[in-house]
C-alpha cells in the first residue's frame, strides 16, 4: 500500500513513545481517558497492526442489507429539512453509498469513501493525507493514523461553489469495534466553497453507556480564497466516548467557520486546531455544550496564527446541569512575524447546580507586537436579578429560566449561517433546555 | 386594596423595616417618602417578593389575599406591579417577547382566554404611545444600551401592559431629567383609574408635583413617623426631614 505502510508504521510508534495521556497529561489533565480503557478489552498495543489497511474489510463491517434498512429508517430521526437532501452516510466510519444520496453536486465535487479514495485518487491522498494532523502532537492523532480504516473523503475542485449544504451522518451503531478509529479528509482547493453539517448519532438497540470509543480525526484543508464552513453537531449520543480531532489549515485569504455543539454523549473530548499559514484570514470558531447527568464535555481549541493580517473570533458557551463536568481550553498563539492580527476569544458558563463544574483556561501566548488580542470568560449561575425581574412581570419561575437560558445559548445559534441548520438546532437546544428546566 | 400590619422585614439579621402599618385603597395614590436608608425599597422588594429579605413579623393581605405567601410570580398575576430603581439588562431576551409568555401565563391564571396575537401586538402600539417609547426599544434586549430616561419608561410602559391593579413605583424619578420626568409621570396620570392604586416612593418631592397623591407618608428608620395629604410634600421640601423626624 505504499506510502500507508511506513506511515503507520510511524504513526503506532509514536503512540506507543506518548501512550494514552494520564492524569500528568497537561492537555488532558481534566479529561483523562484512562478510564475510558480502564477494564476493556482494548489494549491499542495488542491490536495487530498488520490487520489493518484502508479497506472496508479492516477492523469495521458493512452493515448487512437487512440492517441497512432498518438504519435508513431510523435515520429519518436526524433528517433536517434544507440540509439533508444532499447527504453522505458512514456507519461506524464506513462509507455507505446506498444511503447517500448527493443530487445536487456541480461538476468538480468528489465525494466518496477514504478507503476508495485510495485507489481512485491515490496522488490527492499521497499529497494531503496526514499532511497536517501531527502523529507526534496527540497520542490520539497517532492511534488514528495507525488505525483508521474509512471515512469520507471530500474535494471541491477550484473555483467550485456548491451551492447546497452538504450532511454528513456520522452514525455509530452497536456493531462498532471498541475503540473505532475514522477518518476524514475535506480538501477545498483554490476559490472553493462548500457548506458542511456532520452530525454524530448513535444507533442502537440498547443503550451502551461507556462501551465504545470513537476516535475520529478530520483533516480540513483550504487553500487560498476558499470558503468552508463545517457544523459539528453532536446530538443523540448517548453512552458514546468521543474524541474528535479537526485539523485545519488556512491558506492565504480562506474562510473558516465552524461551530462545535455538544448536546448529548457520555465523555465527549473536541479538539480543533486550527493553523492560520497565511495572510488575510478570517477564522470564526463557535461552540455551545449543554451538559446534564454525569455527562462530561472538553473543548479544546487551538488557533495558531503564523502570519500577519488574519483574524479570529472565538464564542463558547456552556450550560451545565445536575453533576456534568465541562472544560474549556482555548489557545491562540500569535507567532512573531504576524503583525496585525485580530483575536477575540469569549468563554462563558452557566452552572445549573452547585454539583456541576468547569475548567476554564485561555491561554494567550502573543510573540507579535502590533496586534489586537482580547479573551474573557465568565462562569456563573443563572442571574438572580434578571430571575427576579421577570418573575416580578408574571413570568413562571420556569419560563424565566428557559428564556435566559435560551437567550444565553442564542448568541451562538444565531452565527450559523445555513436557515435551516439554525432552526434544527434552536428546536434542539429548547428541548434539551426544557428538559432540564423541568426537573 | 392593599393593607400592611405592623410589616417586620430585615436582612442578614439585621431589622430594617421595623412595624409598617398602611391601608391602601382602591383608586388611591400614596407618596412614600424619607431619607436615604429609612426602607423605602427595602418595603417595595418585600411586597414584590424579593427573597433576599426576610419578614420577621406582620402580614399584608392584597386584594384579601396574603401576599407573602405569594411568590413572585404569583404577585404579579394578582395584579401588583414594581417599577424597578434599577431596571435590569437582560440580553437576548426582548420586552415584547417576555411580555408576550407574561401576559400569557397571567390570562392563563385568571381563566382567560390566549390573547390573540394581532390585539397583542395593538396593545404594543397604543401603550409604546402613552409613554412616548420607540417602537425599536421593546423589541430590542431588556434595557441593554437603553438611556436612564428609557428605561424607566419601559419600565412604565410594561406596566400599562400588563394593567396592574396595584403599582409600586420605585424612585422612578432618580436620574431623570425633567422632560424624561413629565413623560414617565404623563404616562402614570394617563393610566389613574378608581381601580388603579399607586404607591409613589421617592427621595424629593419633585414628581409629586406630576403625579399628584391622595396621601403623603414619611418613613423613617423603618417606621411610617408622619402622615398627610399632599400639602406635607410641600412642608418636607421646605423645612427638609429633620425636623419632621426628630
Ligand atoms: N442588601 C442589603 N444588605 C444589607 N443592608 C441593606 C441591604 N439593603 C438595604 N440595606 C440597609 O437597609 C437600610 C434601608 O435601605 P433601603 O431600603 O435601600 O432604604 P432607602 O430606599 O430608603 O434608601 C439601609 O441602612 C441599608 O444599608
Amino acid at each position: 500500500m505504499g506510502f500507508l505502510g511506513p506511515l503507520r508504521k510511524r504513526a503506532m510508534d509514536a503512540f506507543l513513545k506518548q501512550g494514552l495521556p494520564g492524569r500528568k497529561s497537561e492537555e488532558y489533565k481534566y479529561s483523562n481517558p484512562e478510564k475510558l480503557f480502564r477494564g476493556a478489552s482494548i489494549k491499542p498495543e495488542s491490536l495487530g497492526l498488520e490487520s489493518v489497511n484502508f479497506n472496508v474489510s479492516g477492523l469495521e463491517k458493512k452493515p448487512s442489507v437487512l440492517d441497512l434498512k432498518k438504519l435508513d429508517k431510523a435515520l429519518q430521526a436526524f433528517e433536517i429539512k434544507g440540509v439533508s437532501e444532499n447527504r453522505v452516510v458512514l456507519v461506524n466510519g464506513v462509507y455507505i453509498q446506498e444511503l447517500s444520496a448527493l443530487p445536487d453536486m456541480p461538476e468538480g465535487v468528489l465525494i466518496c469513501s477514504l478507503a476508495g479514495a485510495l485507489t481512485d485518487y491515490r496522488s490527492l491522498l499521497e499529497k494531503h493525507f496526514s499532511k497536517y494532523a501531527d502523529v507526534e502532537a496527540d497520542p490520539f492523532i497517532a492511534l488514528n493514523t495507525a488505525y483508521a480504516g474509512d471515512g469520507l473523503f471530500m474535494r471541491v475542485a477550484e473555483g467550485v461553489t456548491v451551492g447546497k449544504t452538504i450532511h454528513i451522518l456520522n452514525v455509530i451503531t452497536d456493531e462498532a469495534s471498541a475503540l473505532l478509529n475514522k477518518r476524514n479528509l475535506i480538501l477545498l482547493e483554490r476559490s472553493a466553497e462548500v457548506d458542511v453539517v456532520e452530525s454524530t448519532v448513535v444507533v442502537s438497540e440498547e443503550v451502551n453507556v461507556g462501551r465504545n470509543v470513537v476516535n475520529e480525526l478530520s483533516e480540513l484543508i483550504l487553500d487560498e480564497q476558499s470558503r468552508l464552513r463545517f457544523y459539528r453537531m453532536q446530538q443523540d449520543c448517548e453512552g458514546l466516548n468521543l474524541i474528535s480531532t479537526v485539523q485545519v489549515l488556512q491558506k492565504a485569504s480562506s474562510h473558516f467557520d465552524t461551530h462545535t455543539i455538544t448536546l448529548s454523549g457520555d465523555w465527549m473530548r473536541n479538539n480543533l486546531n486550527i493553523v492560520v499559514d497565511a495572510e488575510r484570514c478570517e477564522t470564526h470558531l463557535n461552540g455551545l455544550y449543554i451538559t446534564r447527568g454525569i455527562q462530561h464535555v472538553d473543548n479544546h481549541t487551538l488557533v495558531d496564527q503564523r502570519k500577519p493580517n488574519c483574524e479570529s473570533n472565538q464564542l463558547y458557551k456552556g450550560i451545565l446541569a445536575d453533576k456534568s463536568t465541562g472544560v474549556f481550553n482555548g489557545k491562540i498563539f500569535v507567532r512573531r512575524d504576524a503583525q496585525k492580527i485580530n483575536a477575540y476569544q469569549s468563554s462563558k458558563t452557566i452552572l445549573l447546580s452547585d454539583d456541576a463544574t468547569v475548567n476554564t483556561k485561555p491561554q494567550l501566548e502573543i510573540y507579535a507586537n502590533d496586534v489586537k488580542c482580547s479573551h474573557g470568560s465568565s462562569t456563573g449561575h443563572l442571574d438572580e436579578e434578571a430571575m427576579f425581574y421577570l418573575r416580578s412581570r408574571g413570568l413562571s419561575e420556569e419560563s424565566a429560566k428557559r428564556m435566559l437560558l435560551y437567550a444565553f445559548a442564542s448568541d451562538v445559534v444565531d452565527t450559523i449561517r445555513i436557515e435551516p441548520l439554525r432552526a434544527y438546532a434552536n428546536d434542539l437546544i429548547s428541548k434539551q433546555l426544557d428538559f432540564d428546566i423541568k426537573k | 386594596m392593599l393593607s400592611i400590619k405592623n410589616l417586620k422585614a430585615g436582612i442578614d439579621g439585621k431589622e430594617i423595616l421595623k412595624g409598617i402599618n398602611l391601608e391602601i385603597g382602591a383608586g388611591e395614590v400614596h407618596a412614600i417618602m424619607g431619607p436615604n436608608g429609612s426602607g423605602k425599597s427595602t418595603l417595595s422588594s418585600v411586597l414584590a417578593g424579593r427573597t433576599d429579605y426576610e419578614v420577621t413579623g406582620g402580614e399584608v393581605l392584597f386584594n384579601g389575599k396574603n401576599l407573602l405567601e405569594l411568590n413572585p410570580e404569583e404577585r404579579a398575576r394578582e395584579g401588583l406591579f414594581l417599577a424597578f430603581q434599577y431596571p435590569v439588562e437582560i440580553p437576548g431576551v426582548s420586552t415584547i417577547n417576555f411580555l408576550k409568555t407574561a401576559i400569557a401565563e397571567i390570562r392563563e391564571y385568571k381563566g382567560l382566554p390566549a390573547l390573540e396575537a394581532k390585539d397583542f401586538l395593538k396593545m404594543v402600539k397604543e401603550k409604546q404611545a402613552l409613554v412616548e417609547l420607540k417602537g425599536s426599544l421593546a423589541s430590542r434586549a431588556v434595557n441593554e444600551g437603553f438611556s436612564g430616561g428609557e428605561k424607566k419608561r419601559n419600565e412604565i410602559f410594561q406596566m400599562a401592559m400588563l394593567e396592574p391593579t396595584l403599582a409600586i413605583l420605585d424612585e422612578t424619578d432618580s436620574g431623570l431629567d425633567i422632560d424624561a420626568l413629565r413623560v414617565v409621570a404623563n404616562g402614570v396620570n394617563k393610566l389613574r383609574s378608581s381601580t388603579r392604586s399607586f404607591v409613589v416612593i421617592t427621595h424629593y418631592q419633585r414628581l409629586l408635583d406630576y403625579i399628584v397623591p391622595d396621601f403623603v407618608h414619611v418613613l423613617f428608620e423603618g417606621r411610617i413617623v408622619k402622615s398627610g395629604d399632599k400639602e406635607l410634600a410641600m412642608e418636607l421640601e421646605k423645612k427638609g426631614y429633620g425636623e419632621l423626624t426628630r
